[in-house]
């Protein structure tokens, strides 16, 4: 596999579904960091037709993970599936219990106003200061009395962001967060994600179809296609990453001819 | 404006015709808004006064509106109209709330479980097609002439539409917000409580507005048949004794207590749906 000729990441192709450290004894010590996710020989189809097909992936515990791949190809059934909502499935799937997901519309109850919106489902008979905050950690304090449907896009999936955060998940699963935000918010919503990131070191599972964002954000970049993680490709570029760095860019058209583009 | 630099008023001839858009910031509650909305009923009120005046509409067809308010005066004084506004009120608020708690139960039965649905729904829908005024007879022979017929045909009246659109709200609520409730770890009673209830309240209220309505109509139904007080009663007697300006004067109260939900329900509205925008007409 071409992966293997970049210096840049420890590039591994997984269709052998080995786990990358065992071919290199020496990294036995990270190999014992705990799991956030652990998928054996999944299998979910639609009807006759399995979009995941005996699909075989690890998260380590604060690792942050980008899951690229063409459109329906099971990358968001893969998502659901990790935040339980589809059960359906064959196969052997464990994830961390504290979970929380930001879906692509915020999905903030309309009738709520944002400081119940971020603290719904918590247990007891949450304080609002918790929900500030939270909502204060994405820059969104002042909005806490508001009714959801009077935010702007980009203020409302932040309370979403913040509602995923308050939960302290040790893993957070993101499905698409920014596709539906204008570039300049979306530059902005990337960026406020990798400091919470940094600060809360959840392990994060990113869908995304922006190869960019994806190489911007993770530690490591999976290509899905045809039901399994066809490409797992680890990433070592300094961060802040900077999209002008050329081993950037040779990344980017490497995952690109991977998705059928270029 | 700053105009492009290569401007020439040789190019005016392409240059596409402006046109003003005038601010119509501070045009609106010039006039108080209860007094706009009362202008239409002022003006229909004034019209009929001045066709009666004029003697376009004979008195003994239809009175004056001032006659008519004398009259009603006097119902009031002499207690007759309150006290038969006090009986049918009565049974209206009783119907509604049997009629109401059937309706709402059923429905949450219905909407919260396929297998509530599949009991209930092909019976009520069928039930719902009967004319209930066609029951009154039915209702006599069960319940006798008492308060039980007249309040059952208000509870009939009043059960369905709070059924339907109750139904059909818990349905329509977005799945994809349950489907975030539930990553959020609510369970089903907190789902019921935070999520499908308050989702499902503009469709309650819909079926609440119908509701009401058809109570009066179906309490004018009751109170026609067999009554010995009420406001249908004191119509159907003055009908006997040809009292036009008392019927005028029950239909003005029709009006008013008609009036008089739509009241309720609004308030209701803004106060339990203050989170949803709505389109405020132009």
């Amino acid at each position: 596999m071409s992966s293997h000729t970049y210096a840049v990441g420890l590039a591994t192709a997984v269709e052998d579904s080995v786990p990358a450290a065992d071919h290199q004894p020496g990294l036995a010590v990270q190999e014992a960091r705990p799991l956030a996710v652990r998928v054996k020989n999944l299998v979910r189809s639609f009807g006759d037709r399995p979009v995941i097909d005996g699909l075989d992936l690890d998260v380590g515990a604060g690792e942050f993970v980008a899951l690229l791949g063409p459109s329906g190809c099971g990358k968001s059934t893969l998502l659901r599936i990790l935040a339980g909502l589809d059960t359906q499935i064959q196969g052997e799937v464990a994830c961390a219990r504290r979970r929380a997901v930001a879906f692509q519309a915020p999905r903030l109850l309309p009738w709520k106003n944002v400081w119940r919106n971020v603290v719904l489902g918590l247990p007891g008979r949450p304080e609002k200061a918790r929900a500030t905050q939270a909502l204060a950690e994405v820059g969104l304090a002042h909005r806490g009395n508001a009714w959801p449907a009077t935010l702007s896009g980009g203020e409302a999936q932040r309370a979403a962001l913040a509602r995923a955060l308050v939960r302290e998940p040790e893993l957070l699963l993101l499905d698409e967060p920014f596709a539906a935000l204008d570039a300049l918010t979306r530059l902005r919503a990337q960026d406020l994600v990798a400091q919470l990131w940094r600060r809360h070191e959840p392990a994060v599972v990113l869908v995304t179809h922006d190869v960019e964002e994806a190489l911007l954000l993770a530690d490591r970049v999976l290509v899905m296609g045809h039901g399994v993680i066809e490409h797992d490709v680890s990433l070592d570029l300094r961060r802040p990453r900077d999209v002008a760095d050329p081993e950037f860019a040779v990344l980017r058209k490497q995952l690109l001819r991977w998705l059928g583009v270029g | 404006m700053t105009l492009p630099e290569t401007f020439s008023p040789e190019q005016s001839a392409r240059a596409p015709v402006l046109v003003a858009i005038t601010s119509t910031s501070g045009q609106r509650r010039r006039v108080p808004r209860p007094v706009r909305r009362a202008s239409g009923v002022v003006l229909a009120i004034g019209i009929w006064q001045l066709l009666s005046s004029t003697g376009v509409i004979d008195a003994s067809v239809l009175d004056s509106p001032l006659h008519v308010a004398t009259t009603g005066w006097q119902l009031i004084r002499n207690g007759e109209l309150p006290s038969a506004l006090g009986v049918s009120l009565q049974r209206v608020a009783k119907g509604l709330l049997l009629g109401g708690s059937i309706g709402v139960v059923l429905a949450i039965i219905a909407g919260l479980w396929r297998f509530g649905e599949d009991l209930l729904d092909a019976p009520l829908q069928m039930l719902r097609t009967v004319p209930f005024a066609g029951l009154i007879p039915l209702l006599i022979v069960w319940f006798g002439v008492g308060e039980k017929p007249k309040v059952a045909l208000i509870a009939l009246g009043v059960a369905f539409p709070l059924y339907i659109n109750l139904f059909a709200g818990i349905r329509g609520v977005d799945p994809a917000l349950v489907e975030a409730s539930r990553t959020l770890g609510l369970s089903r009673i907190a789902l019921i409580r935070h999520v499908i209830v308050p989702g499902a309240l503009p469709s309650l209220l819909v079926g609440l507005r119908f509701s009401l309505g058809i109570s009066w109509l179906a309490l004018v139904f009751a109170e026609q048949v067999n009554a010995t007080n009420g406001l249908g009663y004191l119509m159907t007697n003055a009908q006997e004794l040809f009292q036009t300006n008392v019927i005028v004067v029950c239909l003005a109260v029709y009006a008013l207590l008609g009036l008089g939900v739509d009241l309720l329900i609004r308030t209701l509205e803004r106060v339990l749906l203050s989170w949803r925008p709505r389109f405020q007409g132009a």
